[in-house]
């Protein structure tokens, strides 16, 4: 049991962080934002992200991916989080990738797997409907209609939901609101009769939508696993994706923080730097202590889930807890630490705090996983 | 939060298991669970039983006496013990004192003192802290003057655990006033029994009593007590700092007591529910394992990230955690146990009652052990202390 990442595992976090801090920068992102570009991510980004095998990661070679784990996509979602590049990553190489190739039939994998790997589609999971993650509770109905399925409801905080080609949906087919029976996966094509996909802006300026779905009529084929019984296949995929947003959190966490010491080193008051003054040395020294215990969970949490571990569902929620509370932590440290420059719009690190809010909601915030936590430890 | 050990390591667990299934005598463990102080005899009687297996001290080197185990092997062994309620070993000469014998004095030192820690022939306490010289340890003035082949020890040590119980004492004297404070220090072996030393009590909040002073007047000690150089002594007692750090992060215990914790918590009743299922007690309780989980996986990264590497001042940061972690569930169990917990009952704590007096035995020590863990966040370098370190020889501040 290695606690640390192996060779291979640190050439490719360093490659990972290089290629992004040259082509991806919060710059990048500054200037989506500010030409309000509507895709909200760069098609040519992509398209490298797949010239760097970084979208078929954890898709099987057979499929045109890497066959790689958590740890190798979560050092992707480090990088991503130290830059804060925008770029559906997370919701079609993680979330989508996964879900399709673990529970995917032979078909869906044909048709999906080698396009996320070569770049050429965006997908992206629906799962929310209310203001909070409540990944059992679903509104969104599928009723049969002869071998196939008439879908009806709404969705909310469907990152990259818009530019999606395809959608993966959590829907109903039997059972009561909260029930885990009942719930079955459907793929379906974004521009299908009734979809109605609306960007909702955010303050992170990440892509994320609002979609509802008015009596679109999928095909029996559209189903993932079998019907009724998604609910494991959907757990596992948002313990996936909790474990790389808490990579994603470390990496916005790491680059605050090393921002913030920078300055501490070079902003002079009453004729020294500010790094002298012990109240701010020991707020240094605590928030270093957060972080670096921290990233012991969440690589730890990656290899779990990618060795299988009976104990996966509770390390991926107590990492997502724990690296949500540490960025927070590490963010409001950082624009406090910054003073008044920090504040600014002009300055980049309120970009890093903007994203950690949204991170820190997306698929269960700390308290959601504390609670998870203690319910998966039978307290 | 099992970590994934190995079918070796699961080996390793089970002969360690039934070895202190076999070993561990009751009464010292029903003592050691509810929290009771150890006499001396017994503190001895159970190192004497581990010396006799050969597994006092896992980390000294295997010609010296220790086992040959693995960095994992070790955490398994400390957990196991912590878990079993098995008493702890005489720190202060197997994790403090012999490092820096291994490190620093003479092959005839190493012979002469090294078996008889292993056999608590010895009772080490530490002779470090003075009244004017907390946080500020280098600033320390008890002098030791060369007369022939003694030096002539003159000062007064403080804040010394279990020094009523201890033969011998390792301490740091000033033995050269020029230069830096730092420079003139040395490090010294003396016998409790020398004339013109003096032991007094410190009684602490918690109405124990653990640490004392210790008064030097005109002690004389052989010049062969010197460990290592003259005047080099500050380095060695930093070198002992980062073992001691280590050590204080207490993750086995921590484990322990949280289990207790949730088992207390469970009997407990809020609102007509156990107390584990209100959710913001829950919510507490999930915080701190999931810390406590955190800080294990880190101790463990740092072991194995290079076999042979000694923990430098990343020490610091496991002994701030870890001492934070435990106040923590200190207080938490004191939450657990509420008003039950408030009794204070002498007779009980000292093993002179056979039943608390508020008929709860399992609450009856939880304040005295709240009491007395403020302590961990102070001693072997204040919290405060370590935090300086961290931002000085880690962030470069």
């Amino acid at each position: 049991m290695a606690l640390v990442l192996n060779q291979e595992q640190e050439m490719l976090r360093d490659s990972a962080m290089v290629f992004l801090r040259e082509n991806a920068p919060v710059a990048q992102l500054r200037k989506l934002r500010d030409s309000r570009n509507e895709r909200g991510f760069s098609r040519e980004l992509w398209k490298s992200f797949a010239d760097m095998g970084f979208t078929g990661m954890l898709i099987p070679e057979a499929y045109g991916g890497l066959g790689l784990g958590q740890v190798e996509a979560g050092a992707v979602m480090e990088a991503i989080g130290r830059n804060l590049t925008a770029v559906p990553f997370f919701s079609t190489a993680v979330l989508c990738a996964s879900l399709v190739a673990r529970n995917g039939s032979e078909a869906q994998k044909q048709q999906y797997l080698p396009a996320i790997a070569a770049g050429d589609i965006v997908m992206a999971l629906a799962v929310d409907e209310h203001a909070k993650h409540r990944p059992e509770q679903h509104g969104v109905q599928a009723v049969r209609v002869g071998e196939g399925y008439r879908l009806s409801g709404a969705k909310t905080f469907v990152v990259d939901g818009h530019v999606a080609d395809t959608l993966i949906v959590v829907a109903r087919t039997g059972g009561a609101t909260r029930d885990r029976d009942g719930i079955t996966l459907f793929l379906v094509d974004r521009h299908a009769p009734g979809v109605h996909a609306e960007r909702t802006v955010m303050v992170d300026s990440h892509n994320a939508a609002r979609i509802r779905f008015s009596d679109v009529t999928v095909g029996g084929d559209a189903v993932i696993g079998t019907v009724g019984a998604g609910w494991q296949a959907l757990d596992q995929t948002l313990d996936i994706g909790r474990a790389a947003l808490a990579a994603e959190m470390l990496g916005i966490a790491d680059e605050t923080f090393e921002r913030t010491l920078g300055y501490l080193k070079e902003r002079k008051q009453f004729g020294k730097i500010i790094g002298e003054f012990q109240a701010l040395q020991h707020r240094a020294a605590h928030l270093y202590t957060e972080i670096e215990i921290t990233r012991s969970l969440v690589l730890r949490s990656q290899q779990a889930l990618d060795a299988g571990e009976a104990h996966s569902a509770a390390l991926a929620s107590a990492a997502k807890a724990r690296s949500g509370a540490t960025a927070a932590l590490a963010v409001q440290e950082g624009v406090q630490m910054h003073g008044g420059i920090g504040m600014t719009d002009e300055f980049e690190i309120g970009f890093f705090m903007k994203r950690h809010r949204v991170a820190q909601e997306l698929l269960g915030d700390t308290h959601f996983h504390a609670d998870r936590w203690a319910r998966l430890n039978e307290y | 939060m099992d970590l994934e050990y190995s079918g070796e390591d699961l080996a390793f667990r089970d002969q360690v298991r039934s070895f202190l299934k076999e070993h561990l005598p009751r009464e010292l463990q029903q003592k050691v669970l509810s929290r009771k102080r150890l006499k001396r005899e017994e503190s001895i009687r159970w190192q004497k039983i581990l010396n006799r297996q050969g597994w006092v001290a896992p980390g000294w080197p295997r010609e010296y006496g220790g086992t040959g185990w693995t960095p994992l092997q070790r955490h398994i062994w400390a957990e196991e013990c912590a878990l079993a309620g098995a008493p702890n070993v005489l720190g202060f000469g197997v994790s403090l004192l012999a490092p820096v014998l291994l490190g620093f004095a003479t092959e005839e030192q190493k012979r002469y003192y090294l078996p008889r820690i292993l056999d608590a022939e010895d009772w080490w306490c530490q002779g470090y802290s003075e009244p004017g010289a907390g946080s500020d340890l280098a600033s320390l003035k008890t002098r030791a003057v060369r007369e022939g082949d003694y030096y002539i020890v003159n000062g007064q040590k403080t804040w010394t655990t279990l020094g009523q119980h201890a033969n011998m004492i390792f301490c740091l004297v000033r033995t050269g006033t020029v230069g830096p404070k730092q420079t003139g220090i040395s490090f010294l072996l003396i016998d409790m029994s020398t004339p013109g030393i003096t032991v007094r009590p410190i009684i602490t909040l918690d109405e124990e009593h653990e640490v004392n002073e210790v008064f030097f007047d005109d002690v004389k000690v052989p010049v062969a007590n010197l460990v290592g150089e003259e005047n080099k002594g500050w380095t060695y007692a930093k070198y002992l700092l980062g073992h001691e750090r280590t050590g204080i992060a207490a993750i086995g215990h921590s484990k322990r007591e949280l289990k207790t914790l949730k088992r207390l918590a469970l009997k407990k009743k809020r609102n007509g529910k156990p107390l584990l299922h209100d959710t913001a007690f829950a919510s507490k309780v999930a915080t701190v394992e999931i810390e406590l989980m955190a800080l294990e996986i880190n101790a463990l990264s740092l072991v194995a990230d290079g076999a042979n590497k000694k923990i430098g001042p990343e020490a610091s940061m496991l002994k701030v955690k870890g001492t934070e972690i435990s106040q923590a569930i200190s207080e938490l169990l004191l939450e657990a146990v509420g008003p039950g917990g408030l009794p204070f009952d002498r007779e009980y704590l000292d093993g002179r009652a056979e039943r608390s007096l508020g008929q709860d035995d399992e609450a009856a020590a939880l304040a005295a052990h709240y009491f007395n863990l403020r302590k961990i966040t102070i001693f072997g370098g204040s919290n405060e202390i370590q935090r300086n370190v961290i931002s000085k020889m880690i962030l470069g501040l």
